[in-house]
C-alpha cells in the first residue's frame, strides 16, 4: 500500500434532480491506491450515490448538482465521462442477473474488448487467462444465468476486471448468495487484492460478513454525510454502527453485552485471531449462565402436510421425489439450503403454482390437491421475493382491496377488513399514498398486506429480508413474529440469513436435492458440521466466540444470547415502517 | 424460438449435422436470398426445387416434432386462410394470369377454374419451401451467431445487438409473466377459461402492469452495466463469437447463387415470372 491517493473527493455535495434535498453533503474522503476500502451505512444514506460517482454513473445517467472537487485516477468526471472512467474503474453491480450480456460466460468475460474493437485473437486470448484466473474456465460455453451464485460472481468480476482497471468496486457483493458461496466470494476479493495489486472499494450493509476480509479502511455514512472514516477494530469498539441502524458483527455485541471490556482487545474485526483472556472467559461464560433457557416450543396439529410428491421439470431429472414434510400449526419455520436445490420449487407445488406428477397435498386434514391457485390462497398466502411481481394498482388501498374486491366482497366489508389489515401491517397512515412513493421495504409490507387480507392461515415468504438494512430488517421480522404470536399464523420463510433463522424460527428445514437433509431447531442444525457443509451454510460468529471462551455448549450460548437481544428489542418496535 | 441451449454447444454441432456448421451470415444470406427470389418467381419446378432444398436444409437440423409442432400448426391454418382469401377475393385472377379458362365447376363470380388452382398451388409451394428453411435457421442460430452475422452483412452493430437482447431476453419475460400471473392468480385472478375472453383480455393488464414495472427495472440495470463496460462508444466493435467461412459455407453459397442465377433465367425462358402450362 502506498500514500498516494487515486479517489478523491473534496468538499463534494450532490442534489438529484428530482430530489428536494441533497443525498451528499460536504463530503472529503481520500482513498489510497491499493487500499482496501469498506462503505457502508443504512438505506438511504447515500452509499449507493457515493459509488455511482466514484464510477461516473452521477453525473451522466443521473443528472443533478454536483459541487465540490472530486478527482479519480488524476482525472475529473465532470470533465470526462462513463468512458474514459470505466478504464480507471471496474464496477460490479448488486444483481449479477441483470449485469450480465453475453449470451455464454465467454462472450460476458470478453463484452468490454469487443466494444473495444480488439482483434479475435486478443479476445480470445483474454477470456481464457482470466476464465483460468478466477476458476470459470468449465463454464465458458454455459449461459451466466444457469450457474451458481458465487459462479456468477466470478463471471462479473473476470469480466470487469479483464480491462486492467486499478480500482475495482463492488456494490453489494453478497446480495442473494448463500452463506457459503458469500464466504468464498469475500475470498476471492481478498485474493485479488493481493495478488493484482487493485485499490477495491465494497459497498454493502452487511458488515459481519464483509469483515471476514482484512479491511483497511471503514467509511460509515448517515444522512448524507460520512460519520466515521477508521479502522475496523476502532469502529468496532464504539457503538456508532448500532446507533446508526447498522448490524455489527454479532459476536461484538455479545462481548459487549456480557460485560468484556473490548477497548483492550486486538484484532477486534478478525474474530480468528482475537484473544480473549480468562477474565474474558469467565464474563461470557457468567453472563450465559444467568441468562434464562430459550422456551422450546410445542409441536400443535399439522396445518400443511405434503405426501409422496413427486415433481421434476419436463425435460430434467425429478427433483422431488415420494417428497414428504409436514409443518404445524403456529409455527415458524425456516426453510434453507444452498442456491439452487428445490426450495422455491417446493412452495410453487404448495400454493399450486406447479403442478405434481403425483402426490398429494393436505391443509388441516384436508386433502386440497384439487384446489386452483386462488382458492389455495385464501388459505396460504404467498409473497414472492420481489414486490415489483405482485404489485399490479398505484394506491395502496386499491392494492390491497384488491384480492377482496376479486372475491366478491361488498364494498363496505372490503372497507373495513383492509382498514383492519392496515392497521396491522402499520400501514393505515399511508392508504391513500401512492406505491411508487414508497421504499422497496414499504412495497413488500404492502405485498404482505395484500396477502394478509384473505386472512391466510399460513404466509409464506420467499426472503423476506432481502435488501434491507438492520432497521427495515428488524421491522419486518418483528412484524412477522408478532402476527405469529398474536393472530397464530403459521409462517414458513426460505432464507440465507443464519441470524434471522436463529432468531426468529422455532424449525429449520434444510433441503439438499430435493430432499430434507435435517428438520431440527435452527441451533441443533448449526451444531451439525456436515448439514451446514453440505447445504452451504455458516456457522454463527457467536458460536466461535462461545468456543474461544472454553463455553461448554456453544450453540446455547448463541441462542441465549440471540433471544436475549430480540426481547431487547421486543420493547422498541411498536411502531412500524 | 430461437435455439439457446443446443446449438454453440460444440459436441452437438460434429454429429454431421451441417447446418449447424454453416456460419450465421451464410445462413442469413441463404435465407433471405431464396426468400426474395421464391417470392417473386412462379416457376412451379423452381418452386419444387426450392422445396427439395429447403428440405434437405431442414433434415440436417435434426429438429424434434415437439419443437415445431405448435408453430407449424398456426402457419398452416394462416396458410389455409390466405389461400381461401386469395380465392375469394378474385377466383378469376388464375385465369387473367394464363390467359385461359378451364372451368372445373359454378359459373359467375365464384368459378373454380384450373388455371386459379394452378395459381393457389404455385402460392402454396412459396410457404412450403420458405417454412422449413426458417425452422433450420431458427433453431440452429444463437441470438449472438446471429448478431454477429447481421453485422457482418452490414447492419449497424447497435441494432444488431439490440436484436439479440431482445431474443435473449424472450424467454425471461415469459417466465417472469408466468410468475406475475400465478401472483395475481393468487389473489383471486380467473384467468381460467371460466372468464369470458374480453373479462380475461381485460385482466391481463392486470399482469402487464407488473411485468412492465418489474421489466424496466431490468432494462435499466442492463443498459447501465452495458455503459460501464463501454458498449456504444466505438464506431465498430468485434465478436467473440466470430466465424471465419469454411468450405462448406463457399459451398452452400455457390449452390444459393447458382440456384438465384437460375431463377432469374427462367424469368426468360417463361417469358415472365409466370409458368404456363395451359398455352
Amino acid at each position: 500500500m502506498s500514500d498516494k491517493p487515486i479517489i478523491q473527493f473534496s468538499d463534494i455535495s450532490f442534489q438529484y434532480r428530482s430530489q428536494e434535498e441533497a443525498t451528499l453533503h460536504h463530503i472529503n474522503l481520500t482513498i489510497n491506491k491499493g487500499e482496501t476500502v469498506f462503505i457502508t451505512g443504512p438505506s438511504g444514506s447515500g452509499k449507493s450515490t457515493l459509488g455511482n460517482l466514484i464510477n461516473g454513473v452521477i453525473p451522466e445517467e443521473f443528472p443533478g448538482t454536483l459541487s465540490g472537487d472530486l478527482t479519480i485516477a488524476g482525472k475529473h468526471p465532470s470533465e470526462v465521462d462513463l468512458t474514459d472512467l470505466s478504464f480507471e474503474v471496474g464496477t460490479v453491480l448488486q444483481d449479477p442477473d441483470a449485469q450480465f450480456v453475453g449470451l455464454t460466460v465467454a462472450e460476458d468475460i470478453a463484452f468490454a474488448l469487443e466494444n473495444d474493437a480488439q482483434p479475435l485473437s486478443v479476445l480470445h486470448e483474454k477470456v481464457a487467462e482470466w476464465a483460468d484466473h478466477l476458476n470459470v474456465k468449465q463454464q465458458l460455453s454455459k449461459h451466466p444465468q444457469d450457474l451458481s451464485g458465487g459462479q456468477k460472481q466470478r463471471v462479473a468480476l473476470a469480466g470487469v476486471l479483464i480491462d486492467n482497471e486499478p480500482i475495482l468496486l463492488l456494490d453489494e457483493p453478497l446480495a442473494n448468495l448463500d452463506p457459503a458461496a458469500g464466504r468464498d466470494s469475500m475470498k476471492l476479493i481478498n485474493w485479488l487484492v493481493k495478488n493484482q495489486n487493485l485499490t477495491v472499494i465494497i459497498i454493502d450493509h452487511r458488515i459481519e460478513e464483509v469483515l471476514q476480509i482484512p479491511i483497511d479502511r471503514m467509511v460509515v455514512l448517515a444522512d448524507g454525510q460520512i460519520i466515521a472514516d477508521d479502522q475496523p477494530d476502532q469502529l468496532l469498539k464504539s457503538n456508532l454502527l448500532l446507533t446508526n441502524g447498522l448490524r455489527e458483527p454479532l459476536y461484538v455485541t455479545a462481548l459487549k453485552t456480557a460485560g468484556v471490556a473490548v477497548d483492550h482487545l486486538e484484532n477486534l474485526a478478525d474474530l480468528a485471531s482475537l484473544k480473549l483472556d480468562k477474565g474474558d472467559h469467565a464474563k461470557l461464560n457468567s453472563w450465559m449462565a444467568a441468562q434464562p433457557a430459550p422456551d422450546v416450543p410445542t409441536k400443535k396439529q399439522p396445518i400443511i402436510e405434503v405426501k409422496q410428491m413427486t415433481f421434476g421439470y419436463p425435460g430434467e431429472p425429478q427433483i422431488f421425489d415420494q417428497f414428504n414434510l409436514t409443518i404445524h400449526q403456529g409455527e415458524m419455520v425456516a426453510l434453507v439450503g444452498k442456491n439452487g436445490t428445490g426450495k422455491t420449487t417446493l412452495i410453487n407445488l404448495i400454493t399450486g403454482f406447479l403442478k405434481p406428477t403425483s402426490g398429494n397435498l393436505y391443509f388441516n386434514q384436508t386433502d386440497i390437491s384439487d384446489d386452483s391457485v386462488k382458492q389455495r390462497a385464501s388459505r396460504i398466502g404467498y409473497v414472492l421475493q420481489d414486490p415489483n411481481q405482485m404489485i399490479s394498482k398505484t394506491m395502496i388501498f386499491d392494492e390491497v382491496a384488491l384480492g377482496l374486491q376479486l372475491r366478491g366482497l361488498d364494498p363496505e366489508t372490503i372497507k373495513k377488513q383492509v382498514f383492519e389489515t392496515l392497521k396491522i401491517t402499520g400501514l393505515y397512515p399511508y392508504r391513500n399514498w401512492p406505491i411508487s412513493a414508497l421504499s422497496f421495504g414499504q412495497k413488500k409490507r404492502v405485498t404482505i398486506a395484500a396477502a394478509l387480507v384473505l386472512q391466510p392461515e399460513v404466509l409464506i415468504l420467499d426472503e423476506p429480508t432481502a435488501g434491507q438494512d438492520l432497521a427495515h430488517y428488524s421491522q419486518m421480522m418483528d412484524f412477522l413474529h408478532h402476527l405469529n404470536q398474536t393472530q397464530g399464523t403459521t409462517v414458513l420463510m426460505v432464507t440465507h440469513d443464519m441470524n434471522l433463522m436463529m432468531a426468529y424460527a422455532d424449525r429449520t428445514i434444510v433441503l439438499d436435492q430435493g430432499q430434507v437433509l435435517e428438520d431440527a431447531t435452527p441451533g441443533k442444525v448449526l451444531t451439525n458440521l456436515d448439514v451446514i457443509k453440505k447445504a452451504h451454510l455458516a456457522q454463527l460468529s457467536l458460536q466461535v466466540l462461545a468456543e474461544k471462551a472454553d463455553a461448554s455448549d456453544p450453540i446455547t450460548f448463541a441462542e441465549k444470547f440471540i433471544a436475549f437481544e430480540r426481547s431487547n428489542r421486543d420493547g422498541e418496535s411498536a411502531s412500524f415502517i | 424460438m430461437v435455439n439457446q441451449q443446443a446449438s454453440y454447444d460444440i459436441a452437438e454441432t460434429q454429429k454431421g449435422r451441417w447446418v449447424t456448421r454453416l456460419t450465421g451470415m451464410t445462413k442469413i444470406l441463404v435465407l433471405l436470398s431464396l426468400s426474395v427470389i421464391g417470392m417473386v418467381s412462379y416457376d412451379t419446378w423452381y418452386l419444387v426445387a426450392l422445396t427439395i432444398f429447403a428440405i434437405l436444409f431442414y433434415q440436417s437440423a435434426h429438429l424434434k416434432w415437439h419443437q415445431v409442432r405448435g408453430l407449424l400448426y398456426a402457419i398452416a391454418a394462416f396458410t389455409a386462410l390466405n389461400l381461401i382469401l386469395v380465392y375469394v377475393f378474385n377466383p378469376n385472377y388464375g385465369s387473367q394470369i394464363y390467359g385461359t379458362s378451364h372451368v372445373i365447376a359454378g359459373s359467375g363470380y365464384f368459378i373454380l377454374t384450373w388455371e386459379e388452382l394452378f395459381y393457389l398451388l404455385n402460392m402454396l409451394l412459396k410457404y412450403v419451401f420458405i417454412v422449413p428453411l426458417i425452422f433450420a435457421f431458427l433453431y440452429t442460430t444463437n441470438p449472438s451467431e446471429l448478431a454477429s452475422s447481421m453485422n457482418r452483412i452490414g447492419f449497424s452493430y447497435k441494432i444488431s445487438y439490440a436484436v439479440e437482447l431482445s431474443l435473449r431476453y424472450i424467454p425471461d419475460v415469459i417466465r417472469d409473466f408466468k410468475q406475475i400471473s400465478l401472483a395475481q392468480q393468487a389473489r383471486g385472478l380467473e384467468m381460467s377459461k371460466k372468464a369470458g375472453v374480453w373479462n380475461r383480455l381485460k385482466r391481463s393488464t392486470q399482469i402487464l402492469i407488473p411485468l412492465v414495472f418489474s421489466s424496466m427495472d431490468k432494462i435499466e440495470v442492463t443498459t447501465r452495466a452495458m455503459k460501464l463496460r463501454r458498449f456504444g462508444t466505438q464506431k465498430k466493435r468485434t465478436w467473440y463469437m466470430y466465424q471465419r467461412l469454411s468450405k462448406l459455407d463457399y459451398l452452400i453459397l455457390t449452390v444459393t447463387t447458382l440456384l438465384i442465377i437460375i431463377g432469374i433465367g427462367l424469368f426468360w425462358v417463361d417469358g415472365s415470372r409466370f409458368y404456363n402450362p395451359f398455352k
